[in-house]
């Protein structure tokens, strides 16, 4: 029930961040260059989770909302690591 | 029991707001009101289905064809499936009594986002059309059954693309709802409120709005992936395209399986109140039950492989699934025997919503310790796609979800309305519907295990007389379902006046007027006392 504080980011850190998801955006386009074999999608996805965390961070303010909140989104984030992973897992195996 | 004279106070009913008549319910941000147009677009589409559901039963009562072919048969299983479970039983409980009575009982005067929950309900409605009308546009009606297994479902010359959006659209209602309940649950308890004095239905509300939030957006991404295949010759699923159908399989069971927690753990909420109120005592464990609330939401997002054992998934996974599987009967075990010592030593009262409620636990008994077997791989493998499949379900869906949801309007039905129904009547009711359910699905265990198939249109000579009685079942449960309703829909304005407390219940909404006035409470409690507290006579 508490209330987080009301945080204005500058225009220098949101520029900064931006230019940090253009460039993860390239590196995601620039590793298809490479065959990773069966961790390829592993690859993508990790790229694509820093990409997420960046925006969820800064853009969505996560960084100055209340420890609750940043251990509910850690808590998503895992939840959907693990549910990939298994599949995979199955994937590898099989 | 009953006053003589009406309630005093305006209440939801008569509130109309801003508008008048019919648009003062369609426009209305009340969550009670939300919460009926819930309930009665539920019931409308509930006796849709249940009449198909009889009609593949009459189809059954013999062999051969006798009211309808092969591939009516089909359609008719899809749109009942996919009604049953898309339409009533995901939504059913938590968008019905969790929008009426979960600000209520908290304290609160309304949920945190009521114009998003006003949307929820005409996405549902749009979405529940749609999947209606998807029997009778395009192609005919969709085949593949409310599962939507590729490589049929991408193939089907049926109107599969209209069930899938249809499926698609209930989805985003479902995932606002979640999270209306959420930011409510975290941002708007009463003072004193804290996370262990919240009664236990908003508990069970909590855990599932997660499942709510977390999962449906995979199917809602599943379902447009097969749309892409269909409609772009994309190759995610089918393997003549480099897809993989077991990749449709994981996607729609990473779903589907946490979404039956969906449907029972709000059933597990309501009966958690009924026990305590009907026994005059605080629930046995209340720690414990919040917590498994949790832990079965939690450990059901790691189950979904038993769906898929003699599909070809790996020795480990198979091994890891069935592990998983009889880890979450641990929480549900806590719950059942939390609520059986909650009636120990209490004074118990058999009004109809204990009834229902105990039967809750004895239908909801057999469907888990079945739900074992078919956990167990060497047994899976014998019973997978047999009817011992649908009677596990069944008594898992209709015998907890229905029944819990027959339980809780009964309990909240003076509160809703401010009127009693004919109790009498109610337990006859009772009887009828307990008796009809287990002559109509119980035999489906029996012949299930000698080895009839589910989804088929007609059987050997040896599962005729199992599918007999299985019929006449299904024509004594729908007797009792009529019953039921016809007590419920006529007293709603002519049953006696209910006082504001009938049944004695000591969680928040018995403390306030019925039917309740459209801010629920004058003042905002504050909340000293843990929620179950009974006081003796004498106190």
């Amino acid at each position: 029930m508490e209330k987080p504080g009301h945080h204005i980011l500058s225009y220098n850190s949101l520029l900064g961040v931006l230019v940090a998801l253009l460039s993860l955006t390239a590196l995601s386009v620039w590793i298809t260059n490479f065959n990773f074999g069966t961790l390829s999608v592993g690859v993508a996805l990790l790229v694509a989770a820093i990409k997420g965390a960046t925006v969820l961070t800064y853009f969505m303010h996560l960084k100055f909302e209340s420890r609750i909140l940043k251990l509910m989104v850690g808590g998503v984030f895992l939840l959907f690591a693990l549910v990939i992973i298994i599949t995979f897992i199955d994937y590898l195996l099989r | 029991m009953d006053q003589t004279n009406k309630y005093t106070h305006t209440s939801y009913l008569e509130n109309e707001g801003r508008f008048k008549g019919i648009l003062s319910w369609l426009l209305s941000t009340d969550h009670k009101r939300i919460g009926l147009l819930y309930m009665n677009t539920i019931i409308v589409f509930f006796l849709v289905a249940a009449v198909l559901g009889l009609l593949m039963r009459i189809e059954k009562m013999a062999p051969g064809a006798d009211i309808m072919d092969a591939q009516t048969y089909n359609g008719v299983f899809t749109i009942h499936g996919i009604i049953m479970i898309f339409i009533i039983v995901i939504p059913g409980l938590a968008a019905v009594f969790g929008n009426f009575f979960l600000p209520i009982m908290i304290g609160a005067k309304d949920v945190a986002f009521p114009k998003l929950n006003l949307l929820s309900w005409y996405i549902y409605v749009i979405g529940a059309i749609m999947g209606v009308l998807s029997q009778f546009v395009g192609g005919g009606a969709p085949d593949t059954g409310w599962t939507f297994y590729v490589p049929y479902s991408a193939e089907s010359a049926t109107n599969v693309l209209f069930a899938l959006t249809a499926a698609f659209i209930l989805g985003f209602s479902s995932i606002l709802t979640g999270l209306n309940f959420i930011v409510t649950i975290h941002r708007m308890r009463a003072p004193g409120m804290g996370w262990f004095k919240m009664p236990l239905f908003p508990w069970s509300l909590y855990a599932t709005a997660w499942i709510q939030v977390l999962a449906t957006p995979i199917i809602g991404i599943t379902l447009l992936l097969v749309i892409a295949e269909r409609t772009l010759n994309i190759g995610f699923f089918d393997p003549a395209l480099g897809g993989d159908p077991l990749l449709f399989q994981h996607l729609f069971w990473i779903y589907s399986h946490p979404a039956v927690y969906v449907m029972i753990l709000p059933a597990m909420g309501v009966v958690t109140e009924i026990f305590p109120t009907f026994s005059q005592k605080p629930v046995f464990g209340y720690t414990a039950i919040a917590i498994s609330s949790l832990a079965i939401a939690l450990v059901g997002y790691f189950v979904w492989g038993h769906h898929m054992f003699t599909s070809g998934i790996s020795y480990w996974s198979r091994w890891f699934f069935s592990f998983l599987t009889f880890i979450v009967a641990v929480p549900s075990a806590i719950k059942v025997f939390n609520w059986v010592s909650t009636m120990y030593g209490g004074s118990i009262d058999l009004k109809p919503p204990l009834l229902y409620a105990i039967s809750f636990i004895f239908l909801f008994m057999i469907g888990g310790f079945t739900g074992l077997a078919l956990g167990s791989l060497a047994t899976n493998v014998h019973l997978h796609d047999t009817s011992f499949v649908v009677a596990h379900f069944h008594y898992i869906i209709f015998g907890g979800m229905g029944f819990a949801f027959f339980a809780g309007i009964h309990y909240w039905f003076p509160k809703m309305y401010g009127r009693m129904y004919n109790i009498k009547l109610a337990n006859i009711a009772w009887g009828i519907l307990f008796v009809g359910f287990n002559v109509l699905y119980f035999p489906l265990f029996i012949i299930g295990l000698q080895g009839m198939p589910r989804r088929y249109f007609d059987y050997l000579p040896q599962f005729e007389t199992g599918h007999f009685v299985s019929s006449i079942g299904a024509f004594i449960l729908f007797a009792g379902l009529i019953l039921m309703l016809y007590n419920l829909v006529r007293s709603r304005r002519k049953g006696p006046w209910a006082t504001a407390n009938p049944w004695k219940g000591v969680t928040l909404e018995w403390q306030i007027e019925s039917p309740p006035t459209h801010e629920n409470f004058e003042t905002i409690p504050e909340i000293k006392h843990p929620p179950y507290l009974f006081k003796k006579e004498n106190d």
